[in-house]
């Protein structure tokens, strides 16, 4: 399959982005191309141009400062995946991206490119979202910072206006004793998520505090179970009260399933309590002071052979 | 159109492409290099798998633009002359394949793989390859293959 034609322009800065953004009105970013790419081979988007933006280093890297990880736009899945400090301070991001795909796609694609691309179906907004994520945008008058709740507005539908850049994903570290949890139904060719449940939560007194429980992959863009939350703030981390919770999602879900040739709507509304209760269980295991054990994982969920 | 300098087992090699070319048509119809094959063509299958500065890519879901000085491998530059790689001698050894299409890009998926993991338990080995597809052998065959190498490795 061949993209339909296109103007090949490269950047090496963000101010080069945004002048070169300007200029051809309609123009594209291409980052890792994982995303993009297969769009454009499908014929579903056809932009008269694109502007390389894969070796500006200064969108590269991950740092941790004032309570927060910084991740440049440009940093791979693989990257995420494999940093310690992602794993110390958002530990449900690094096992998201390293869920992504496959290794060979985390090579490639961008934290960047994946979330400006805001496919329904990905990992990393579910979990963005749950950790209150937000994302730092260069944009024609400076800089601004958008919270992940007001990002990820409909399937492939973001706040991001016409000439703004994404240059970087900045994550709140992980309070002690949060426990922090993602768990995908993964599509088994695509490895798209038709279900991701993320859950962030912490524990006071043996009783279940803050807790942050988000869905993506079979709604049109990720949301909050807030139902889910409420049901479960406040009390004693039982597993029929991660039950009874997590039974509780389907309050949250709305009309507008995504369903399709693997996977129908109904099937998915009837699974997505069962991914919250996972996420929740792993999620409350890794907190401080839990004592309940997690159930036991079904074999349909991950046969041993995948 | 645009040029592009590739360094393609460790030769350069340069071309004029339209912006468009995928890198794993550049490879086969521009450098007659057919040995990176094209399964799926929507990066799910990982016929095309080359190496890219080092690591693990599928070649029909980049832009040869974007290999632009990049150093790049495919399954005709991973043997030293006579001397097959360690991961071609296991594939030969453990009977790794059947009709050979997904072959190449499980080579190089695995050199990847051992080179971050030198010593993966099989679990390791079917995780690293997850990205690519064989309709033939069921795997088994492949593991064995990756786990041969391992060992001739340590």
């Amino acid at each position: 399959m061949y993209a339909p034609d296109f103007a090949y322009y490269r950047a090496d800065s963000v101010a080069e982005i945004g002048r070169l953004l300007r200029k051809h009105p309609g123009a594209k970013l291409l980052a890792g191309g994982h995303s993009l790419i297969p769009l454009l081979k499908l014929r579903l988007a056809a932009p008269p141009a694109l502007i390389d933006i894969g070796r500006i280093g200064e969108l590269k890297g991950i740092s941790v400062a004032d309570g927060r990880l910084r991740i440049g736009a440009l940093t791979t899945h693989a990257q995420i995946a494999a940093s310690s400090e992602v794993a110390a301070h958002a530990p449900a991001l690094a096992a998201a991206a390293g869920v992504i795909g496959d290794p060979a796609v985390r090579n490639r694609g961008t934290i960047g490119g994946n979330v400006a691309h805001a496919d329904p179906a990905s990992d990393l907004p579910t979990v963005l979202l749950a950790l209150g994520a937000s994302f730092a945008v260069a944009t024609d008058d400076g800089e601004r910072a958008i919270p992940a709740g007001g990002f990820f507005q409909d399937m492939m539908t973001t706040a991001l206006g016409e000439h703004d850049i994404v240059t970087a994903v900045d994550v709140p570290t992980a309070p002690e004793g949060q426990g922090q949890a993602y768990e995908k139904f993964s599509h088994p060719a695509s490895r798209y998520a038709v279900i991701g449940a993320a859950a962030a939560v912490g524990l006071t007194g043996g009783k279940v505090g803050r807790v942050v429980v988000t869905l993506g992959g079979l709604v049109p863009a990720a949301i909050r179970a807030g139902s889910v939350e409420q049901a479960l703030s406040g009390q004693a981390p039982s597993a029929d009260a991660i039950a009874d919770a997590a039974a509780a999602v389907s309050n949250d879900l709305g009309p507008d399933l995504i369903g399709d040739i693997y996977a129908s709507a109904e099937y998915r509304r009837a699974m997505a309590p069962v991914c919250v209760k996972r996420a929740l269980t792993a999620a409350l295991k890794r907190a401080s002071s839990v004592a309940e054990a997690p159930a036991a994982r079904s074999p349909w969920w991950k046969p041993s052979w995948l | 159109m645009a040029q592009v300098s590739i360094t393609v087992n460790g030769k350069q090699r340069t071309g004029d492409v339209e912006p468009r070319l995928l890198l794993v048509h550049f490879l086969r119809e521009q450098l007659d290099l057919t040995g990176t094959h094209v399964g799926c063509d929507t990066s799910q299958c990982g016929a095309c798998t080359v190496l890219v500065d080092g690591r693990s890519a599928k070649s029909c879901t980049i832009f040869a633009v974007q290999a632009d000085g990049s150093e790049v491998t495919t399954i005709e530059g991973l043997a030293d002359g006579d001397n097959l790689h360690p991961l071609q001698d296991g594939f030969w050894e453990e009977h790794g394949l059947q009709c050979g299409y997904c072959t190449p890009g499980m080579i190089l998926s695995a050199v990847t793989l051992l080179e971050d993991n030198p010593s993966p338990s099989e679990e390791q080995i079917r995780e690293g390859l997850d990205g690519n597809f064989c309709r033939c052998t069921g795997y088994q065959h492949i593991v064995n293959a990756v786990q041969n190498a391992a060992a001739g490795r340590a």
